[in-house]
């Protein structure tokens, strides 16, 4: 079930952090399910539309979505690195990423 | 308590209050002996305001807080003294041996890191959570020079977090409120005071003639102006930040190479090329800071700040062994609550058209000091909420009136159950003080979203709001906006009933609430 699982579907760990975890009830990690369209692979974009359109019940996106992508003031990480190392949202996902959305903080 | 233990208590106040003060005189003199010494040695006189003395406003607005560290400083400056004589025998004078000898045995800092410490110039921007353990360590680690700056007085609100203001100085400027402790914590320590905001045009002076620069500041805008003239005059920048329970830290333009040099540090330009959206960004007094997370990541600062000043100079041949520090650029996230609490993430080098670091640049001295660049409008600001009609609204006088006043036709019935007050601050405020009566229905659960399934079985708090269709609804927060959102809200779900229903907002929430009608409501 599980091997049939992986053929079609990528696993990743998804954290919030710097706030941005309010929008995701409270939650700062979750395991989402990717599905594979045929040979294609998920990428970032992908993930972050669907974290914004199927995860996210605050009805306030653009405090993590501003014209189609990651609003400023995210960082994404992608395994601990900028994902400006990886390709950012072209990045295409692997099997136990974990992607790390860190919202700025600006209080001092 | 009677009028005996009255009268001597009042006795043994004023007894301790002279002796304090015996104390505050006998440093004072001290303190100007010091500072004719300095004088005497042809070192630059300390900048500071002509009419203000720190001792002197400790002697007459409070308390000093700790006799036994006075004392210590008292007795420590007539060593110094003593040792002046023979100064030139060894590196350092024998004060600062003893001081910090614990640093000094270490090979990281050893006898030429704590001689790059007593040369370096540190600005610390922001005399605040960060700015204040910061400061602190710095000053106790015999950094030569410290400026301090800051625009704000000390508050009551401050005082959990602020570890070197006390609450005899609430009033203060944070500056001098800093100074009083610093100077007490080590007297060796050449403070200068920038008692202002800063300011795009006075940004290059004030940095000027220091080495490092610390962002302990809390808004987007100071953040953007902080680094961009690090890197126009070459200063590394130690920057940090805190919220509720989170903090984050970067080593910005480290090295500060010259623009375009892709082997210099990414300065906050490159990591964060567009400022965040302004309702995005959430203050302290907003979303709430937990003292030790924001002490945590001063104390950091100040210790990367040590590491960047005692690194060794390339070129240099020392003896001494020191690791060298992490060439690639990094964030460092803590997050109080999480586990592990520490993340280090790896940054982007320069980005190649920063618009701060780039051979691209817009950002010049120039721009900067003709105040062309205007901080605050890039950042954005919020305006204030005012979405909803005037009768849609209702003045915290009035609806006093409403709750408190009888009811003119049915005699004595005070008119408090003929309506709804719903109180949309999260839970954790709403349990701290809220009205008589009112119900809680947090903000954050009004705003999410109903989905295709759930909006069938309606949202419990919209269905008992629906149930009782006949009462209006009033509407509260803390300040005055989310209550304006929520009002709008409801009647997106229909919970006016097409406008049958009286559903509206009390203007300026319960801080107006606290000023014009209960003065006992507390403030937090
Ligand atoms: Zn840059």
């Amino acid at each position: 079930m599980s091997e049939e699982k992986r053929k079609d579907a990528v696993q990743v760990t998804v954290e919030f952090s710097g706030g941005l975890e309010m929008l995701f009830e409270h939650q700062r990690k979750l395991q989402i399910s990717m599905a594979k369209k045929g040979e294609e692979v998920p990428n970032v974009a992908e993930l972050v539309s669907h974290l914004c359109n199927d995860v996210m019940k605050d009805s306030r996106k653009d405090l993590f979505v501003l014209d189609g992508t990651v609003r400023p003031g995210i960082l994404v990480l992608i395994n601990d690195a900028d994902w400006e190392l990886e390709g950012e949202d072209q990045y295409e996902l692997q099997e136990g990423d974990n992607i790390l959305f860190v919202s700025t903080l600006h209080g001092g | 308590m009677t009028t005996v233990s009255v009268v001597e208590s009042l006795r043994q106040q004023i007894a301790t209050c002279e002796t304090q003060l015996g104390y505050l005189r006998q440093q004072l003199a001290e303190a100007e002996h010091l500072q004719q010494q300095r004088r005497l040695r042809g070192e630059e006189s300390v900048r500071r305001t002509t009419d203000y003395d720190p001792l002197a406003h400790d002697m007459s607005y409070g308390l000093s807080d700790d006799f036994r560290s006075e004392i210590f400083a008292a007795l420590s400056h007539a060593e110094e003294e003593q040792q002046e004589q023979s100064v030139q025998r060894w590196p350092l004078d024998r004060t600062e041996y003893k001081r910090y000898g614990r640093q000094l045995i270490m090979p990281e800092i050893g006898l030429q890191g704590q001689l790059r410490l007593k040369n370096a110039s540190v600005l610390i921007v922001g005399v605040g959570g960060l700015g204040c353990p910061a400061a602190a360590y710095l000053v106790g680690a015999g950094v030569g020079t410290v400026g301090l700056v800051d625009g704000d007085v000390v508050e009551e609100s401050n005082l959990h977090r602020q570890i070197l203001h006390s609450t005899p100085r609430i009033g203060m400027t944070k500056v001098d409120s800093a100074r009083v402790a610093l100077n007490s914590l080590n007297p060796n320590v050449r403070l200068i005071s920038h008692p202002t905001r800063l300011s795009p045009e006075s940004a290059i002076a004030t940095f000027q003639p220091y080495d490092l620069v610390l962002d302990c500041t809390d808004t987007p805008a100071s953040r953007y102006l902080i680094s961009d003239t690090c890197v126009l005059l070459g200063k590394p920048l130690v920057s940090a930040s805190a919220l509720r329970t989170d903090g984050q830290l970067m080593v910005l333009n480290n090295p500060p190479r010259a623009k375009g040099d892709g082997s210099g540090g990414p300065c906050y330009r490159c990591v964060f090329p567009k400022p965040p959206p302004p309702e995005s960004v959430v203050s302290c007094g907003d979303g709430g800071i937990l003292g030790p997370v924001v002490g945590v990541m001063g104390v950091l600062q100040a210790l990367e700040a040590i590491k960047v000043i005692t690194a060794e100079q390339p070129g240099v041949n020392g003896n001494s062994v020191r690791p060298t520090p992490a060439d690639s650029p990094s964030l460092l996230i803590f997050s109080a609550y999480a586990n592990p609490m520490f993340r280090s993430i790896r940054l982007r080098a320069r980005k190649p058209k920063c618009a701060a670091c780039s051979t691209q640049a817009s950002v010049t001295p120039d721009a900067l000091n003709s105040g062309s660049l205007d901080y605050v409008q890039f950042c954005g600001s919020i305006n204030p909420v005012n979405t909803l009609s005037a009768n849609e609204r209702i003045s915290v006088d009035n609806y006093a009136k409403i709750r408190m006043e009888v009811n003119p036709f049915t005699g004595m019935e005070p008119s408090r159950d003929s309506h709804i007050l719903v109180d949309v601050r999260e839970k954790v405020q709403f349990d701290l003080c809220s009205l008589d009566g009112s119900i809680n229905i947090p903000f954050s659960t009004v705003s999410s979203v109903l989905t295709k399934e759930a909006s069938e079985v309606e949202s419990k708090w919209a269905s008992e709001l629906r149930s009782h269709s006949d009462k209006p609804i009033f509407v509260l927060c803390r300040l005055g906006n989310d209550s304006q959102l929520t009002v709008k809200r409801m009647k997106e779900l229909g919970l006016d009933n097409g406008g049958q229903r009286w559903i509206g907002d009390i203007k300026g929430g319960l801080r107006a609430w606290r000023e014009n009608v209960d003065n006992d409501f507390p403030e937090y």
